[in-house]
């Protein structure tokens, strides 16, 4: 074997230094928020362009078993729906009554003018949480695209969660259904505040986060009430729906309520969410 | 030289197999830890020192992406890279036996040690949900895939090692 003539770092010391590397680094990022930097920019370069290509490798193999299948429902189906053209034709004439009527409910809410006002961006969720104790995800816009921290990210019609790092192509988003997410939420029927957390065990036996804290001094809360984030949030919109109550018990003090929320995002097929450009700081400000 | 490139080439390629497709594959919201079975296989293939930096790397990059804080996960799997290099004197590529062990007690601890600093310090008690519901199936989740990954490392390993000891008896030959 051939003898080593440069200067080896014994491995004992090269732990010691990368610990001590690591140490500052969890030190540095808990006292002053500071995450990345630098180290953002060069992984965000490397790895969300080869992130997306296996995306997008995945999505056309989907795609292609899906058009398959569909060739010979095609069909089948194109019967069908002759079938149920006509009834739906009636049925569409009592939906616009409904809708009518959905309208007026909705000018009471006053939701439908806060949803389209905000300026939102699509993005594609690239890649999930490396481990499975947390739900964070990446996406494929970044501070180019106008993205910064703290904005709030939705998916349908309901709140998925908060952009909390950004690099120049990517952004991390924690979910609300994460551990460590807490949400200052409202309820929509009385207007009684409440806070909303994500939890890792809730979600995984049941599919559902809680909530706590909840002041229903007129005990009006029922099973099945809407859930919007609140106007006292200091980083999620106003009126961003979160999900319906499933269970609600009355705590111990005999003050507040507590129980689960179903969210109204299907979490585990997510796969594009919208990205609200409008921050709750600056939207007052403009 | 193509020894770095080779396994930096592979922690890349395993973080990513990791974040989008075994999430996708993921078995009831649960997902095997690929670069674990990477760490702790190079820990006891070629050493303490190789393993604690292939840990620290796939760590990083793990913390860079998806981590609360920076340096946390690095530290992690650059320990247990580290402690997999103690048992290389022991170690024979024809028996998977040992492998197996080593690379499960590796999973099991960077999970306790999760569940320790980012779960029990937020009072979240219920040790034995998270152990029966997290832990134990990515354990076995893992297990399944390392009889699969291991093979292939060893492989690129053998290739590399043949390569390096060709190039060394071509200086002095």
């Amino acid at each position: 074997m051939r003898r080593k003539s440069k200067f080896q770092l014994p491995s004992k010391y090269l732990l010691m230094i990368l610990t001590l590397v690591c140490g500052i680094l969890v030190y540095v990022s808990f006292t002053m928020n500071l995450s990345g930097g630098p180290l953002n920019t060069v992984a965000g370069y490397v790895f969300v362009p080869m992130q997306k290509g296996i995306n997008y490798i995945g999505l056309w193999f989907s795609d292609k078993a899906d058009n398959l299948n569909d060739l010979k429902d095609v069909m089948e189906e194109n019967q069908r729906l002759k079938t149920q053209v006509d009834e739906l034709t009636s049925e569409l004439n009592t939906i616009k009554l409904e809708q009518y009527e959905l309208d007026n409910l909705r000018e009471l809410l006053e939701l439908d003018q806060k949803y389209p006002s905000y300026q939102k961006v699509a993005a594609h969720v690239i890649g999930k949480d490396a481990g499975n104790w947390f739900s964070i995800f990446t996406i494929d816009k970044g501070s180019k695209d106008g993205i910064q921290v703290d904005m709030n990210v939705i998916a349908g019609s309901g709140l998925v969660g908060i952009v909390t790092d950004v690099g120049p192509n990517y952004a991390k988003v924690r979910s609300i259904i994460d551990d460590l997410s807490k949400t200052s939420g409202m309820l929509l029927t009385t207007s009684d505040r409440c806070i909303v957390h994500g939890d890792l065990q809730e979600m995984n036996s049941n599919q559902n986060i809680l909530f706590s804290e909840l002041k229903d001094s007129d005990d009006k809360a029922a099973v099945g009430d809407p859930i919007v984030t609140s106007h006292i949030s200091d980083k999620y919109l106003q009126g961003i729906l979160i999900g319906y109550i499933n269970t609600l018990e009355v705590d111990s003090n005999n003050l507040t309520k507590s129980g689960t929320v179903t969210p109204a995002v299907d979490f585990e097929h997510i796969s594009e969410v919208l990205v609200i450009l409008d921050k709750k700081e600056s939207g007052s400000k403009d | 030289m193509k020894r770095k490139i080779t396994v930096l080439l592979i922690v890349i390629v395993c973080f990513l197999l990791q974040t989008t497709m075994f999430q996708a594959l993921s078995i009831a919201s649960i997902s095997p830890n690929l670069l674990i079975i990477v760490t702790a296989s190079f820990g006891f293939m070629r050493g303490k020192k190789e393993g604690l930096l292939t840990g620290f790397f796939g760590g990083l990059f793990i913390d860079v992406f998806y981590g609360g804080v920076l340096g946390f996960y690095a530290m992690i799997y650059m320990f247990l890279g580290y402690a997999n290099g103690f048992f290389r004197k022991i170690f024979f590529p024809e028996d998977i036996k040992l492998p197996m062990i080593l690379i499960f007690a590796s999973d099991l601890f960077s999970n306790l040690l999760v569940y320790f600093f980012q779960f029990l310090f937020r009072r979240r008690f219920s040790f034995d949900y998270y152990m029966m519901h997290i832990i134990m199936p990515e354990l076995v989740y893992t297990m399944l895939v390392t009889v699969f990954l291991y093979f292939l490392l060893l492989k690129i390993n053998q290739k590399l090692e043949l390569s390096e000891r060709k190039r060394s008896a071509r200086k002095f030959g």
